[in-house]
């Protein structure tokens, strides 16, 4: 099944409530997905610069001392805050090669969950409710997130199988479906240099937009490509640094409902996750269509 | 009229009663045959299995399978429906003022689905004697594997609109932008308009029958044979 929500605002008045709003969604949808929950937020005020966030299965220990320790490795200053079992690291936007190469190849124990100059990532097991208190979701504010609940099917219930998947600077996906040429695929793009985590179906679809991107298509441009050359059923949300999309596989198994109003553009799995958005009784409702992208940018 | 809150109440309470009252009302013995649902919030499983003549008003959006399995009831939506609205439907008239998701009427044996607004993909889809008026359009794979009974859209149909049709007879207004396998246009008879004017009028549908084309089965995908086509 899985469950997804979400939001990308017109009205930079609500940015100081995205991550309650996000939050409300979220666990709106944990009978869709009650195995693990993660969320993706553009925007939030956390460090400034370039930001990787980064999950530890012992975070006392593995980011006791880290900043310092990254601050000499890569000769310029590294900030950390932690939330949990994750934290974000930012640096100057030219050190941001560097720190991610030096936590990639000293640092294994740390898991990258996401970089770029917008976009964090909190994902782990577990139901969304706890989840999102966790890593306190709703104190966070933002210009669009997007937020996922899972029932694992692809892959392994993991922190590193939850959803939102990041392969690209700013970029992430969140899945409801399945792939089936997920295995032929990912052999493919590996060879092509790109970097896969996991064995999970969602993160190659992931990586294919991200390698598309990569040779000079935009993301809707990008979502057309994955039309030809994804196989399987699925529902996807993606985010990149300004913009926010939707598509559908042309069968359209899985449940979509989106809802649009000066203020934001929202999307659901169900009615249900969007009912307590401010307006909603006014706003357009409808279900989008299959194999039609649909795309906001800022 | 007595109104459940879904605020208050939860759903298991709110289809016990219901379900109470309409099998009271099918013994002739109801006090109360007229209720009304608020705060559905897009809630699954509203006003199901309802076995009587009652008359449900639901003031919003519901979820998953509202009204399935209905029998005699009137049940209104004033919103918009979830996937599968008044499944397996029985008998009895389901009402959406707004939109409905997917396979809406699916499998449906008889009763009355009227779509006020657009119906999405597989509406109507192996429908067995149910008819559905939607006054807006539908979305593809619909009234696949449809078997009896009448789809009307006043608005535009999707791709492999009757896929592997049986008997079912579908009216479409607008265009339809495939059939699907066995799925052919068919003569529009005196019989068919007659039809599909009760069917227009009863789900106050503004259409005039002379504007639709009718759609059937060529029946060469499975074992038709005309002596036995009262059967069908």
């Amino acid at each position: 099944m899985c469950g997804i929500v979400g939001l990308f605002l017109k009205d930079e008045s609500l940015s100081p409530r995205l991550g309650t709003m996000l939050s409300d969604m979220l666990i709106t949808m944990t009978d869709r997905g009650p195995d693990s929950a993660g969320i993706a937020v553009y925007g939030a005020e956390t460090g400034e610069g370039f930001k990787v966030t980064v999950q530890a299965e012992d975070p006392e220990t593995a980011f006791d001392g880290l900043a310092d320790h990254l601050s000499g490795s890569t000769g310029q200053p590294c900030n950390l805050i932690a939330k949990s079992t994750h934290a974000v690291i930012s640096t100057a936007i030219g050190n941001a090669e560097t720190l991610i190469t030096h936590l990639r190849e000293c640092h294994t124990g740390l898991r990258i969950m996401s970089t770029g100059e917008a976009m964090e990532i909190y994902k782990e097991i577990g139901l969304p409710r706890d989840v999102s208190t966790r890593f306190n979701v709703a104190d966070m504010g933002g210009t669009h997130g997007i937020g996922h609940t899972r029932m694992a099917t692809e892959s392994a219930v993991t922190t590193m199988g939850a959803h939102p998947f990041s392969t690209g600077a700013d970029q992430c996906l969140v899945h409801n479906g399945s792939l089936s040429n997920h295995n032929s695929l990912r052999r493919k793009l590996q060879r092509a240099g790109v970097h896969i985590e996991t064995e999970n179906d969602s993160e190659v679809a992931a990586a294919y937009l991200t390698y598309r991107m990569q040779q000079g298509r935009n993301l809707g441009q990008a979502l057309e490509d994955s039309l030809d050359d994804l196989d399987g059923f699925f529902t996807f949300v993606v985010g990149t640094k300004n913009g926010f999309g939707v598509l559908r596989d042309p069968i359209a198994c899985k449940p979509a409902v989106m809802a649009e109003t000066d203020a934001y553009v929202a999307f659901g799995s169900e009615y249900r996750a969007l009912v307590s958005l401010p307006g909603i009784d006014t706003a357009r409702v409808w279900e989008p269509e299959p194999a039609n992208v649909y795309f906001w940018e800022r | 009229m007595p109104t459940i809150d879904l605020s208050q109440d939860d759903l298991r309470t709110l289809n016990q009663q219901l379900q109470n009252a309409a099998r009271a009302a099918a013994d002739s013995q109801a006090n109360e045959t007229d209720w009304r649902v608020e705060n559905p919030r897009g809630s699954h499983a509203v006003a199901v299995g309802l076995d009587g003549p009652i008359a449900v008003t639901v003031g919003g959006s519901t979820g998953y399978y509202c009204a399935g399995m209905n029998k005699e009831a009137s049940i209104t939506v004033e919103g918009s429906a979830g996937p599968g609205v008044a499944e397996n439907m029985m008998s009895g008239t389901v009402v959406i003022e707004g939109d409905a998701s997917q396979y809406a009427g699916a499998t449906g044996r008889g009763g009355l689905l009227v779509v006020k607004g657009n119906a999405a993909s597989r509406c109507g889809i192996s429908m067995k004697g149910i008819d559905i008026v939607v006054h807006g359009s539908i979305g593809h794979m619909s009234a696949f594997m449809a078997q009896s009974g009448t789809l009307v859209v006043c608005g535009d149909a999707g791709d492999a609109l009757g896929d592997s049709l049986y008997e079912a007879q579908l009216f479409v207004r607008g265009s339809v932008k495939s059939l699907g396998a066995d799925c052919v246009q068919k003569e529009m008879r005196p019989e068919h308009l007659e039809r599909l004017s009760d069917l227009l009028k009863r789900a106050g549908a503004d259409a005039r029958p002379e504007e639709f084309r009718r759609y059937g089965s060529a029946r060469q995908l499975y074992t038709f044979n005309i002596d036995n086509a009262s059967s069908y």
